[in-house]
């Protein structure tokens, strides 16, 4: 007979390691994939290292494809902490992006100090309003945000269509669902010369520090996380649950919307409704990794980059699907959620009772 | 009475993981006697019992029990149905009734073959009926349980052990959902039915009951039998003292004179989804140096005088009044700086933030306070200090005040509302349910502080179920009965009884 326990006092080391173990894990698995394919695991993940660690080109691209990542996985991190769930990461960075060319490709020519700051208050400021309504929704009538912001993100999807094909599309475009690119002074400045990787990792990583930095030592943090491990305790003690969700709801959305700033004036230039290739529901397994931990969105957000560049070059290499970088990644969130379970229950097994 | 042996538990013994819950335990029944196994919180009466019934296995030791003639054949351990179908049957505190079906069908529910393909209900009623006949257990039926009263709910459930054919019925904690008489109804019955030849093991902390209606007691205590003895040789204190291990404190209680009203409610009413969460029209006045009990069964409308007076409900009519001053916009936090200090029923639920630390949980109430933040930021060594003391002062055990605070005990938990409570001198104290499920030390503990608020000064507000807890500490008694709150005007038991009931006195 197996039965399962609660463990009394789950350890710290469980929270760091199991998310450690099923990135290891996951990665093994995928080799029944790749031999099923006929491709050497070895040789394949030595591709996949080569393609993220091989060279400084590589070693942007995978920085590059990580900041977006950490922007809508500190957003997904935030709002669960809070028990908020934010499912609409991807609209919110869309209505980002959309505040960003709104201002940024023409529409005001001011010097960078001033369009820069700008570009990225409106993008965030865009976002956060984005989480506005799902907030209202959940304080006011109860209604599940998990269904209003999965639902929203397809409204707002529809609604950038419109305007690529309408106010925000580029007269010398050609006709196409573009937005006119942002000027040259509105831009997140490149790291490097000649990469891809912007100042926007910056941005991030400053973000995650802050964060990280606030949710263990400010009172914002503290009611933020009795908010979210214990609502009606919260209540009971004075603190005003509606407020945090709001407060939460704000940044959560402000995040998101930063994602989309940073992909379009860090790295495209332009708007266009493929921007993002699913960034924020990325963000959601990137935050679930973490242990909902900021620091924690990092190192998860350089993971699954990690994980996707090198998986589409050793696609190049092996002739193999870069699907596999999909798997990887789906199976790492299903090992850390099974990790989860394991770090606060144990399983035993009890002897068959004897008649 | 070992010539008419029914069961007899030869020293079951079990553990989990470090915690011994039953060393060595063994104890006889005989036919048609009432045993009281009596204990704390944690002193394995529930685990002795749910080895009994199959639920756990035993580490060591076996259970007997006796056929139709007599004859004690060995129980198969970790079998439910082995229990049952030996008649053995047990009530637990907590009901397994559908609600939604009638009484009739609850107790046949379960005895009959999964896949009969027509279901006899004339000869069930009839052998039911013939059951409450014999019993005087009267329950309706025809009716759906959900509109059954608790007392008739526990009446069915006994009636479906009965229903089974049980010589042998475990009630866990009967009466911890009755009134007084209720109480006492249950126990005629209980007697009748063992003049039956049914034998009774019934599970109790009040000391009261288990003298008046038991024939044998034993007492467990950190999962061993501690004592046992002939209820007529028995006397209370020595029970108690073999409960704890210990000479309970006595709680000293001088007479003080009440000083000016600390809390005023008038007119307050609650409108609220079911009877628990409304009230109609209350008026109420705490004084200084004095506590007031509020009696009454659960579910009458406590629910919702404590959201008013903790700030969680807002009252559709009336007002609330602190030291004279009316409070504008009640709500909790409005309330603790209002100087009320609030004991939540739930402790778990509503009292702490358990994934959060002991410290943290000490001064959730008083986040804005300069000593526990500066800027915004947490002052963490101030608040570690404080909580260092507090744990002191309080003697709140556990890990240590940077571990999760749900790895306290219950008894810890509450000592760290306490001292959460009572370090902020409030004018008013709001204390529900305050002792429910501590043992005797912590709940003696709740009582002493209690005092000493009172002594220093505040109000209180004790909202109990426990009748004894309430005649023992309160000052003056009101009896809240389907929202209405009524003074009680004397510590007449018998009295308030009846007005918990809704019966005029």
């Amino acid at each position: 007979m197996i039965r399962i326990e609660p463990r009394e006092n789950p350890s710290r080391a469980f929270a760091i390691g199991i998310p450690i173990l099923s990135a290891v894990i996951s990665l093994a698995l995928a080799a029944i994939p790749l031999l099923a394919a006929g491709a050497n695991p070895l040789t394949a993940y030595g591709e996949m290292i080569k393609g993220v660690f091989g060279s400084v080109f590589a070693l942007s691209e995978m920085l590059t494809r990580a900041t977006p990542l950490i922007f809508t996985g500190l957003a997904a991190a935030l709002a669960f902490r809070a028990k908020l769930w934010n499912i609409g990461a991807e609209g919110q960075l869309y209505l980002g992006a959309m505040a960003a060319v709104a201002i940024g490709s023409g529409y005001l020519d001011a010097p960078g100090i001033v369009l820069l700051p700008l570009i990225i208050l409106l993008g965030a400021g865009a976002g956060a309003a984005g989480m506005m309504a799902p907030a209202y929704l959940k304080v006011r009538f109860g209604a599940d945000e998990v269904v209003t912001t999965l639902l929203l993100n397809f409204i707002i999807l529809i609604f950038l269509q419109m305007m690529l094909e309408g106010p925000l599309q580029d007269p010398m475009g050609l006709g196409w669902p573009q937005s006119a690119p942002v000027l040259d002074q509105g831009m997140l400045p490149p790291l490097i010369e000649r990469m891809r990787v912007h100042s926007g990792l910056i941005i991030a990583l400053v973000l995650a520090g802050i964060a990280q930095f606030m949710l263990a030592r400010s009172v914002w943090g503290f009611k933020l996380r009795a908010v979210g491990e214990n609502a009606a305790a919260a209540r009971h003690a004075g603190i005003n649950v509606n407020r945090s969700l709001f407060g939460v709801a704000a940044i959560s959305g402000a995040l998101a919307g930063l994602a989309g700033v940073s992909e379009v004036a860090g790295l495209k230039g332009y708007l266009t409704s493929d921007l993002s290739p699913g960034f924020g529901y990325t963000g959601i397994v990137v935050a679930m990794l973490a242990g909902l931990s900021p620091a924690g969105v990092v190192v998860a957000a350089l993971f699954i980059a990690s994980v996707f560049v090198g998986a589409d070059s050793m696609s190049r290499a092996m002739g193999v699907s870069s699907f596999l970088a999909d798997l990887v990644v789906s199976m790492s969130l299903l090992c850390v959620l099974v990790g989860g379970f394991l770090a606060k229950y144990r399983i035993l097994r009890t002897r068959e009772a004897v008649s | 009475m070992t010539d008419s042996t029914v069961l007899r538990l030869n020293g079951l013994s079990k553990r989990f993981g470090p915690v011994v819950a039953n060393d060595d335990v063994s104890l006889t029944l005989a036919k048609g006697e009432v045993l009281a196994l009596l204990g704390e919180n944690g002193a394995g009466k529930t685990t002795l019992m749910n080895m009994l019934f199959g639920h756990y296995l035993p580490d060591a030791g076996s259970v007997e029990v006796a056929d139709e003639n007599g004859v004690l054949h060995s129980l198969p351990l970790g079998h439910p149905q082995a229990a049952l179908a030996a008649g053995v049957g047990m009530v637990h505190q907590h009901f397994a009734l559908a609600e939604n079906i009638n009484a009739l069908d609850n107790i046949t529910l379960g005895s009959e073959p999964l896949l009969a393909l027509r279901r006899n209900r004339q000869a069930a009623r009839a052998k039911i009926e013939g059951i409450i006949e014999h019993s005087g257990l009267k329950a309706p039926l025809n009716t759906p349980v959900g509109r059954l009263s608790v007392g008739e709910r526990q009446r069915v459930e006994i009636l479906k052990a009965l229903y089974r054919d049980a010589r042998i019925l475990v009630l866990d904690e009967p009466t911890a959902v009755l009134t007084p008489q209720e109480a006492d109804t249950l126990f005629e019955n209980i007697k009748a039915m063992t003049r039956e030849g049914l034998s009774v093991i019934f599970i109790s902390h009040k000391l009261r009951e288990v003298l008046a209606f038991s024939d044998r007691i034993a007492v467990l205590r950190h999962g061993r039998k501690v004592g046992e003895m002939a209820t007529a040789d028995a006397d209370e204190k020595a029970i108690a003292r073999m409960m704890v291990g210990a000479d309970t404190p006595k709680v000293a209680r001088t007479d003080m004179v009440p000083g000016a009203p600390v809390l005023n409610l008038s007119g307050i009413s609650v409108s609220g989804r079911s009877k628990r969460d409304t009230l109609k029209g209350i008026d109420l006045t705490v004084k200084a140096h004095e506590i007031l009990g509020i009696a009454g069964i659960s579910g009458n409308g406590q629910s919702a005088l404590a959201n008013v007076i903790s700030g969680l409900a807002a009252p559709s009519a009336g007002h609330i009044q602190v030291d004279g001053t009316k409070v504008a916009k009640p709500g909790p936090a409005a309330m603790v700086k209002a100087g009320i200090g609030r004991i939540p029923e739930d402790r778990h639920h509503e009292g702490i933030v358990g994934a959060m630390s002991v410290a943290e949980n000490m001064v959730i109430e008083r986040l804005d306070d300069p000593e526990v933040q500066s800027r915004g930021l947490l002052r963490r060594d101030a608040i570690r200090d404080n909580a260092e003391r507090l744990a002191q002062a309080y003697d709140v055990r556990g890990p240590g005040v940077a571990a999760s605070s749900r790895l306290l005990s219950g008894g810890n938990i509450q000592k760290l509302i306490l001292a959460r409570v009572f370090e902020r001198s409030p004018r008013l104290i709001l204390a529900n349910q305050p002792t429910r499920g501590l043992d005797m030390g912590a709940a003696a503990e709740v009582g002493r502080r209690l005092l000493e608020a009172r002594e220093r000064g505040a109000g209180v507000v004790l909202i109990s179920e426990d009748l004894d807890e309430i005649l023992g500490l309160a000052d003056r008694i009101m009896v809240i009965r389907d929202g209405n709150l009524v003074e009680a005007g004397s510590h007449d038991r018998e009295k308030i009884g009846l007005m918990m009931a809704g019966e005029p006195a």
